[in-house]
């Protein structure tokens, strides 16, 4: 069952012809149908490129949020061989907000973590919605420095509405978890990457994203609160959060505008869960292209390289 | 004050702002026990209120003149940053927020720079005001963190923050967020030097500052009672909908948790700062003292 957003009605209302359509030209083989089929199909294609040709900062919230959209696990199973998680803090706990594990993608070992929000009841309650605890956080930090020590890449898909706010997360040190992790994706020798695949939000996504490149999907978010969180602290009206999601220049296109982030790589018409096999394809590309550009850098290079890129943002 | 009222949940806000029922600059309430105190007084007593002990909100130039040797030190200089790149607006435009924080509290933007000495040492010192917008760290307050460390860098001297924030500046959106690696490569820089960061965090401290460079510390100190976390109070109980223990996130709170190394009283911070750097900076033997003998 194809989930609509609310802006693709025009579309869901032609599609929902074809399908009946098609249902009595299955019973009937008749010309005129598959003439009006043909001329529906094409009506379809051409309202949908023009609705995803204009997406509002809020429209391409949406579909970043859509749940149909493909998510960690996906991209996984398509890109990688020899995939093999790994768990636990070494302190606390495994949280599975954060997976992460080796793996061959194009047939190098590299390390690939990122958040799961998960895509139904069961796994959504697993993943914790994709919003990590300071343990996921931890991980993260002990895989990435495994991979520094055995120079394999760092790969990270983001895709998360923030940290996890509760009480326990606060004790166990939220905040200290994703200051470390930051510091450690600063520190690797080895280049890492990051593809914004969903939502990027705030310091729960710039914790595993302080990469050499950064790379977003053409309608994927990226923001230092969440649309409903700014406009609830700024207005203490959560309805703003249309306004706030315009103000904050939050999308894929502002952002690589700004410099803040290296590659925009273009969706399948109507979005990635409209397709997420070529979603998931062109990404894997752009992640490729990313890694291979810094072949042959050293340790010394790749570090400086990735400071100074984060310290020349927002400079005269 | 409006604009704290825009920025600042109310949990924290009412812990922050008393209202003023009182003459101005005459007497102060004080925000924990209700007693009135003669400015004065309060002033003199490092903007701690006697009797209750509650940590007042201080100001960064009298905070930088309690910190240095003779109350002396010089301002270190913070490059520009981009103006307004989101061209944000809500119903203000943000250069307008900016300038009337500039013209409320006297200062450039959230974080101040001061460098002098400390029981004779070289030391910088970072001071972020909450009364600046909420101590919000955005382009302007990141360059200085930046700019303070590669000072220390220069005098090869220790870097001291005292820091107090609600978070992220929304109105710099994802120039804001990118402060958090900025911050983060100077503190690396620091450490790489092997050069001594200390950390005080002072009331309040959350959001996007203490999840980067607020907390990463080579010595973390806590003012009694701050609060300290990464989400506020207000929507961590709105997401788990419970009542929050009793001290959450305080600075006593943070130290049984294993947060911060130490619970300082203000009194105390300039002997403790000296003393810190003094063991971390000045590794040859000094003249060996005898512990004085316990009663």
């Amino acid at each position: 069952m194809r989930l609509y957003l609310d802006f693709e009605k025009p579309v869901a209302e032609i599609e929902a012809k074809i399908e009946e359509l098609r249902q009595v030209s299955s019973n009937e083989d008749s010309i005129n149908i598959s003439e009006e089929l043909t001329r529906l199909e094409v009506k379809a294609a051409k309202a949908l490129a023009e609705l995803y040709a204009a997406l509002t900062p809020w429209q391409k919230t949406q579909v970043a949020r859509h749940p149909q959209r493909p998510h960690f696990s996906d991209y996984c199973r398509s890109l990688m061989t020899d995939f093999t998680p790994l768990a636990g803090d070494r302190a606390f706990g495994e949280d599975e907000a954060i997976v992460g594990g080796l793996g061959r993608f194009r047939g190098r070992s590299i390390c690939l973590i990122g958040q799961e929000k998960g895509s139904d009841i069961d796994s959504r309650i697993k993943h914790n919605f994709g919003m990590a605890r300071p343990e996921g956080y931890r991980k993260a930090v002990r895989l990435m420095e495994l991979a520094d020590r055995f120079d394999l890449p760092v790969v990270s898909l983001v895709d998360t509405a923030g940290a996890f706010p509760g009480i326990e997360a606060e004790e166990r040190g939220q905040a200290e978890a994703i200051a470390r992790s930051t510091q450690t994706c600063l520190e690797l020798g080895v280049p890492n990457v990051a593809a914004i695949i969903g939502e990027g939000g705030s310091g729960g996504a710039i914790a595993i994203a302080t990469a050499n490149s950064v790379i977003m999907l053409e309608h994927s978010i990226y923001s230092v609160i969440s649309p409903e969180g700014a406009a609830s602290i700024l207005w203490r009206d959560p309805a703003r959060a249309q306004d706030a999601a315009t103000n904050m220049k939050i999308t894929a296109q502002d952002l690589l505008r700004f410099a803040i982030i290296d590659t925009v790589v273009a969706e399948p018409a109507g979005g990635a869960h409209r397709d997420p096999d070529a979603a998931i394809a062109a990404m894997g590309d752009a992640v490729a292209d990313a890694l291979h550009g810094f072949d042959g850098w050293s340790r010394e290079q790749v570090k400086a390289a990735r400071a100074d890129k984060f310290l020349a943002i927002g400079r005269r | 004050m409006s604009w704290i009222n825009n920025v600042v949940p109310p949990k924290i806000r009412s812990f922050l702002i008393t209202k003023k029922d009182t003459p101005e600059n005459l007497w102060v309430k004080c925000p924990d026990s209700g007693q009135l105190v003669f400015h004065k007084d309060l002033e003199n007593n490092l903007f701690v209120v006697p009797g209750s002990d509650f940590h007042m909100k201080m100001d960064a130039r009298t905070r930088l003149a309690t910190t240095f040797d003779e109350g002396r030190w010089d301002e270190i200089a913070v490059g520009e940053v981009l103006s307004d790149p989101l061209r944000f607006r809500d119903e203000k435009r943000y250069v307008d927020k900016l300038k009337e924080a500039r013209t409320k509290t006297g200062l450039n933007d959230a974080v101040k720079l001061g460098s002098g000495h400390i029981d004779g040492r070289d030391a910088v010192v970072a001071v972020q005001t909450f009364d600046f917008m909420g101590g919000s760290l955005g382009m302007a307050a990141g360059e200085a963190i930046v700019t303070g460390a590669e000072h220390a860098l220069k005098l090869k001297a220790p870097f001291i923050l005292f820091a107090a924030s609600g978070g992220a500046r929304m109105h710099e959106g994802m120039f804001s967020l990118m402060q958090m690696p900025r911050t983060t490569v100077a503190v690396n820089r620091l450490k790489r030097a092997g050069l001594p960061y200390i950390v005080v965090l002072t009331n309040p401290t959350t959001g996007g500052v203490t999840a980067s460079y607020a907390m990463l510390g080579d010595i973390h100190i806590a003012e009694p009672g701050a609060l300290i976390g990464f989400a506020g109070p207000r929507v961590i109980e709105q997401t788990v909908r419970e009542k929050l223990p009793e001290g959450f996130q305080r600075a006593e709170y943070l130290q049984e948790h294993g947060m911060v190394d130490m619970v300082v009283h203000r009194r105390d911070m300039r002997a403790t700062l000296a003393r810190l750097c003094g063991l971390l900076m000045d590794r040859r033997p000094v003249a060996a003292q005898l512990p004085a003998a316990a009663e």
